[in-house]
């Protein structure tokens, strides 16, 4: 029992002076869907530098909030933050960006649509490839299981969301197929002619065909400038005020080797 | 140390038991017959006690989504619509539609196949086809899936003239395959147990082949066939991965067996993974209803079961 006690004493004390030995905890809140790449830069920097990074993703809004009311050290928002959300000390910077392909069959013969079309196919309002410049046949909508990130960023690209009871929801057909993964949409609108998908960039191959959205195909450059539609930053949020500890991090994130993890993940490089 | 200590306890005790080793022997077995009994009834209750905290478990993971919107607003709600709207009679239907369409097919084929089995075919096809339907239960669910994305989906496209043959009809035909193999076994089985008296005593009276097996052997092994069918809509109930692969999966209530729809199990499996909070417990809650229609089903086979046998 003394011998539990004492191997307890000295575990906590490890831990303690573990958090001693490391120079200041980096405090990240924010965005749901970049908190996963957060989490593995966070590692990554843990181990090179001894810096603890301590990433929470509840959500793009409360990370600006966050930002702006310097309750953490840096904010994550996965959309574009208007200079009205922020205030005048806070400074935001694009660390990656996130693009999604709209895939149809490489038979199907339609290669641009708008993102409005794009919306309006997936609410259901937009039924037949006709309407869209195609050939006269049903569209069979595929989208991804709803817990799915890359679903979640479309929806919020597109503005796919409606509420019910107060609560966001998601606005997209219920008709239209689910696929529970990125290669299960890929497999079903390479087999199918009518289908109509989105994938993360990252997957697309020559069995789909990556559509043009507002006549502008995605591609690393395209989604760097922005021109691509489809496709969010992923903003950092910072005070003036925010420690040097902090800063380096948000640095070694832009530098070649955070962005080299940002490619790795799946995720366009801002640079 | 231990080498040498061996041989003399066990000289101690055979010395000393010699002369009483009956009374030893028959306690010796005395103590074995209890440890067996005691490990006999330990096996029993694992079975029993797994049933328990797993019904126990997932009751207490379903209570906040059925505190959130009502049982009716889960079992009739026609809307999944996380994390607002949790119905999921769409997905009831579509299960008990693929499962009651795959038995509908399934289990005549594979009572017909049995009786060939057991009373048509000659030996040296038995010796070759019933191998063929065991190893046609061996097959993992994921490859039955892959087989009916590439073949049965776009068969029903090009039969049916649909846009997608992601639907119902697909998952229904693959189930049917799937529950062939039990349906098979347990009713040729059942059929090569009824007494062989009963097909002279029906033959000598004039009563042709055919009428025999319908009229005599099928009604005498209805119990062994009915677990069969039994087994085999458990399997169609709870199939899983077959099904994600080629219903399509879409939440909405389906209008026809040429509609894409999804199963109450692969409501779970889909969102399982990332669900959190209400979202999760509705899964669960998915799951209460399916482990409700299942006891609900077994009982109802087993009280028609005992109806017509009295």
């Amino acid at each position: 029992m003394k011998k539990l006690f004492a191997g307890a004493v000295a575990l906590v004390s490890l831990t303690v002076t573990s958090t001693v030995m490391a120079n200041e905890t980096i405090t990240v809140t924010g965005s749901n869907s970049m908190s996963s790449l957060m989490e593995v830069l966070a590692e990554t920097y843990t181990v090179k530098t001894g810096n603890f990074v301590e990433v929470q993703g509840p959500g793009s809004s409360a990370g600006i909030r966050a930002a702006n009311e310097g309750v953490s050290m840096l904010g994550m928002a996965s959309r574009i933050v208007q200079d009205d959300e922020i205030k005048e000390n806070v400074h935001t910077v694009a660390m990656a960006r996130d693009a999604i392909a709209v895939a149809v069959n490489p038979a199907n013969g339609v290669s641009n649509l708008s993102v409005e079309q794009v919306a309006d196919i997936y609410r259901g309002e937009i039924t037949n490839w006709a309407d869209v410049g195609g050939a006269k046949s049903p569209i069979v909508v595929i989208t991804r299981d709803s817990a799915s990130g890359t679903r979640a960023g479309f929806e919020s690209t597109l503005g796919l969301t409606r509420k019910i009871n107060g609560i966001k929801v998601s606005a997209i057909y219920p008709r239209a197929q689910v696929a529970n993964g990125n290669g299960m949409v890929k497999t079903t609108v390479a087999h199918n002619v009518y289908a109509i998908g989105y994938i993360s960039l990252g997957t697309v191959d020559e069995s789909v065909q990556a559509l043009s959205i507002n006549d502008v195909a995605p591609s690393v450059a395209t989604i760097q400038t922005g021109e691509y539609p489809i496709a969010r930053p992923f903003t950092l949020l910072y005070r003036d005020d925010a420690p040097a500890a902090a800063m380096a991090y948000m640095n070694w994130i832009l530098s070649d080797e955070g962005q080299a993890i940002v490619a790795r993940k799946g995720y366009v490089p801002v640079k | 140390m231990f080498m040498t200590n061996v041989p003399q306890a066990f000289k101690r005790t055979s010395g000393s038991s010699l002369s009483r080793q009956g009374g030893i022997v028959s306690r010796r077995r005395e103590l074995t017959e209890i440890l067996f009994q005691g490990l006999f009834m330990l096996s029993a209750f694992i079975g029993v006690l797994s049933l328990g905290l797993i019904g126990f478990f997932v009751f207490k993971e379903a209570a906040p989504a059925i505190e959130f919107s009502g049982i009716g607003g889960l079992v009739a709600g026609t809307d999944w619509l996380p994390p607002a709207l949790y119905g999921i009679l769409p997905m009831i239907v579509a299960s008990l539609l693929s499962t009651s369409l795959a038995v509908i097919t399934g289990v005549p084929v594979g009572i017909m196949a049995a009786i060939f089995l057991a009373e048509v075919a000659p030996p040296l096809v038995v010796k070759i086809m019933r191998p063929a339907v065991e190893l046609l239960a061996g097959i993992p669910s994921v490859v039955y899936g892959f087989f009916g994305l590439v073949v049965i989906v776009p068969l029903i496209e090009q039969v049916f003239g649909v846009p997608s043959g992601s639907t119902i009809l697909a998952a229904s035909i693959v189930l049917a395959i799937m529950i062939l193999p039990t349906v098979i076994t347990v009713s040729e089985t059942s059929l090569r147990a009824v007494p062989n008296q009963y097909k002279e005593g029906s033959l000598a009276l004039g009563a042709s082949k055919v009428y025999t097996t319908f009229f005599v052997q099928l009604p005498a092994a209805r119990s062994g066939i009915l677990t069969g069918v039994i087994l085999g809509i458990a399997r169609a109930v709870g199939e899983t991965m077959a099904i994600i692969m080629v219903m399509g999966n879409a939440p909405a209530m389906p209008e026809g067996v040429l509609d894409s729809a999804r199963s109450m199990t692969a409501n779970i499996a889909l969102e399982m993974s990332y669900a959190t909070g209400i979202h999760s417990s509705a899964l669960y809650a998915t799951g209460v209803v399916l482990l409700v229609f299942i006891m609900l089903l077994n009982a109802t086979l087993m009280y028609l079961n005992r109806q017509t046998s009295k």
